[in-house]
């Protein structure tokens, strides 16, 4: 089925997610969908997938304009979508999975069809599993099976490769290249360029929810794919860099393997001295938060210990301070104000309020945050909440993490956060920061760790490398010679 | 205890538990559709009352229970506007409902407080009454009984085994994975609330027009409560809620018999004892499916871990939680 769209747009609120968005998908081939985090993606296979309404523009089936909106019409057009985290039902069985809204009446005729797309496409599916006993990696395989016998033509596979097995990954791909053996297309969204290379018959890249020039025929260079995903490489005005010292490390890492629900990291040998900024790249999802997550002591690794001070780091510890992206969610209580922030820090629970709307007064003014000690966080803006986690952070602090320090703010609010973050390296303290933009790693970090395909590079410094060389290393081209 | 006395005790659960069977059959359909209906105590109440005016104003014992079915519907809809459309808290809506509920009957019944009515007329079954036990069992009862006793595994049969009962099922686990599959989730729980708001409705005409004929301010307060435990205690399963359905209709039934001998345990005592023997049953149960103490349970033998497993099968997982469209 042949798949094309024009004049497409979608915003949420004045974030536009997908802006005139014009392409089309040729049935029988694999077309790859790709982009960085936040480039809009998602976005446009929710659309084709009826999960969204576009705000404007057509969407048209070999070459007859539909109108899509609901799952249901894109179900009965036949356009089908296998999510991140698969939409099945835990307690039923293969078997009730796949006949749950479908239109064909008898269950013996579904489970003669699941038999046989199992066997074709090679993948070892049992009707009678129980969907909850199953790995993602099976789960995204019934539900491939499953929009195969509801007559999908089109099926929408996003980011089908995190958190399945390498031989899992094998089956998926010479199932696709079956797939469309039969007509049907395969739209594949992914970050990864290997993928793309390895599956794809063509590749269309998305940054900042605009189509970055036109879909390209493979084979294409995965340096032309990294240059369309990040656009034009800038020098910066460097600021210099502290080296990598060897003494007394902050955080050390012996042959520890680090780990999330879905996710393996490592077995990683690190060593992060003092007195650093350094900063994680890496496609979004490549580690860097279970990384952050056991350097904070919120997670425990596998294999071996997470070493701080010298000290095996067993539990969440105070001379560590995390500030997670989300901020209202994770970082601040957005009902409670600054100076009841600061009352919760002391050490007393029984701290007189009058002492900590001193302090909070004092910190407001030295961190410059737009606001009284009694204003509940939540009505601040962005910057100024940001201001305000970093002040809240104790002067104590040996280790400080940080998720996308700068996200949202205006520059000015930008380099305030680092003037502060440069003072609190100066005096001793490590800091680990991730951020989508490269530019900011560039021009901030004294040290770069490189997170690629589970694993995790030695400590590079900043200066051995460039914007270009970072984005190559992030795309795996060049990884394997600076792993550690 | 005598052979006779026993048949008889269990005929007498099997009528007496009737329309708690057809209460939880009900609140059975809603929440595994995914919506809790806490409003039953109040519900039962108001329509048993309503069904009872209307039987009595119109000596149509029909018009009765249509009336007790229309209000049970008409209140369950409501909640499936407020708890799924508007999507307010289900446990709020259904406390206010129930209380409201409670006290409207109470206001609105009390012309027909200890007036005669008709009721439901008893009606063995030809050929089938005689066989011995299963007979004095199973079909010596009248339509409201034998409605309970094919209720459980026709919805049995159909939310186990057919594929609109799956549908069903799949609302109350995940409705997002069925609203991917094109599947109208909003009108579905609509209409399993509003059917199980019917069966809630025709349960409390089961009392007012049969088994505790009359009415008077509370008429059975309290059994809603205990429907909505028993549901829990059933594990959302039909069997098992009938199962806890007959086990607390025998508590009372002992409780009553108690009563006679010679025992001086005082009557209020035996009265109140079913309630907190089932609140007893349903915290032990519970417990045992605590993630604490899987370590204990996985060192029993394995007949008694399965016993254990099988009490201890958890809720729908969307009970109670709105669906919100992307």
């Amino acid at each position: 089925m042949h798949v094309s769209i024009q004049q497409l747009n979608k915003s949420f609120g004045s974030v536009r997610a997908n802006q005139d968005i014009t392409i089309a998908f040729a049935a029988g081939q694999i077309h790859g969908i790709l982009g960085e985090n936040g480039a809009g993606k998602s976005t446009l296979m929710k659309l084709l997938s009826g999960v969204y309404k576009p705000d404007s523009g057509q969407i048209f089936i070999n070459d007859q304009a539909v109108t899509l909106g609901t799952p249901r019409l894109a179900v009965q057009i036949g356009i089908g979508m296998v999510g991140q985290d698969p939409l099945d039902v835990p307690v039923f069985d293969v078997l009730e999975n796949i006949a749950c809204g479908l239109q064909m009446p008898n269950d013996a005729d579904i489970r003669q069809q699941i038999i046989h797309w199992s066997t074709t496409l090679g993948f070892p599916l049992q009707p009678d599993q129980r969907m909850r006993d199953l790995t993602v990696g099976q789960r995204q395989q019934v539900e491939i099976v499953r929009l195969l016998i509801a007559g999908s033509d089109v099926l929408i596979l996003d980011e089908p490769t995190t958190g399945i097995t390498a031989a899992q990954v094998a089956a998926l791909f010479a199932a696709l290249k079956t797939i469309v053996a039969t007509g049907k297309t395969v739209l594949f969204v992914t970050h990864k360029l290997d993928e793309i290379v390895a599956l794809c018959d063509t590749v269309t890249v998305l940054r900042a929810g605009q189509l970055v020039g036109t879909q390209l025929a493979m084979p294409i260079s995965k340096e032309a794919m990294l240059t369309a995903m990040f656009g034009e490489f800038l020098t910066h005005p460097q600021v210099p860099a502290n080296p990598i010292s060897t003494d007394a490390p902050r955080w050390q890492l012996h042959d520890t393997l680090l780990h999330d629900t879905t996710f393996v990291l490592g077995p990683l040998n690190l060593s992060l001295p003092k007195g650093m900024i350094i900063g994680l790249a890496g496609l979004e999802g490549s580690g860097q938060r279970v990384f952050m997550h056991h350097l904070a002591g919120t997670a425990h690794p596998d294999r071996g210990h997470v070493h701080f001070n010298g000290q095996p780091l067993m539990r969440a510890n105070p001379l560590v301070a995390w500030l997670p992206a989300d901020r209202l969610h994770e970082g601040i209580i957005g009902a409670m104000s600054f100076s009841e922030h600061v009352l919760l820090m002391r050490d007393s629970l029984l701290a007189p309020h009058q002492t900590a709307h001193t302090k909070a007064a004092q910190l407001i003014e030295d961190y410059a945050i737009k606001a009284t000690p009694d204003m509940p966080l939540q009505q601040l803006s962005g910057g100024n909440q940001q201001r305000a986690m970093l002040a809240l952070i104790p002067e104590s602090a040996q280790g400080i993490l940080l998720e996308h320090p700068t996200r949202g703010l205006d520059t000015v609010s930008a380099m305030a956060i680092w003037q502060r973050l440069q003072v609190r390296r100066d005096n001793g303290a490590t800091v680990l920061f991730f951020s989508a933009d490269l530019s900011e790693v560039m021009q901030y970090s004294d040290a770069v760790l490189v997170f690629f395909g589970g694993q995790v590079s030695h400590l590079l410094a900043r200066d051995s490398l460039s914007e270009e060389v970072l984005a190559a290393l992030i795309g795996g081209v060049g990884f394997a010679e600076v792993s550690a | 205890m005598n052979w006779t006395q026993l048949l008889t005790d269990i005929a007498a659960i099997i009528a007496v538990s009737a329309p708690l069977i057809i209460a939880t059959m009900g609140i059975y359909l809603s929440e595994r559709a995914g919506v809790i209906n806490l409003s039953v105590d109040g519900s039962m109440l108001l329509a048993g009352m309503a069904g009872f005016a209307v039987a009595y104003t119109t000596n149509s014992l029909i018009l009765g229970f249509v009336a007790a079915a229309l209000v049970g519907g008409l209140i369950a809809a409501l909640i499936a506007y407020l708890g799924v459309s508007l999507r307010i808290s289900q446990t709020a809506i259904g406390f206010v409902l129930a209380l409201l509920c409670t006290d409207l009957s109470s206001f609105l019944g009390n012309p027909y407080v200890q007036q005669t009515g008709p009721a439901v007329p008893a009606w063995p079954i030809p050929g089938l009454a005689t066989i011995p036990v299963f007979g004095q069992l199973l079909f010596s009862h009248d339509a409201v009984i034998y409605l309970s006793l094919i209720l459980v595994p026709l919805l049995a049969w159909w939310i186990m085994r057919t594929r609109s009962g799956l549908i069903v099922r799949g609302l109350g686990e995940r409705p997002d994975a069925l609203f991917a599959r094109g599947i109208d989730v909003i009108r579905w729980r609509y209409l399993m609330v509003i059917i199980g708001g019917v069966l809630i409705g025709l349960a409390g005409a089961a009392y007012t027009l049969d088994l505790k004929q009359g009415w008077t301010y509370r008429h059975m307060a309290g059994t809603g409560w205990i429907a909505l435990a028993i549901v829990i205690f059933g594990a959302w399963r039909p069997w098992r809620i009938l199962l806890g359905c007959y086990f607390f209709a025998a508590l009372q039934t002992m409780a009553g018999r108690l009563q006679d001998n010679t025992w001086q345990i005082p009557t209020q005592v035996l009265q109140v004892a079913p309630f907190v023997v089932m609140i007893l049953v349903l915290a032990v149960v519970n417990c045992l499916g605590a993630p604490e103490l899987q370590r204990w349970i996985n060192r029993l033998p394995t007949p008694l871990r399965r016993v254990i497993r099988f009490l201890t099968s958890p809720a729908p997982a969307a009970l109670g939680q709105p669906f919100i469209q992307q």
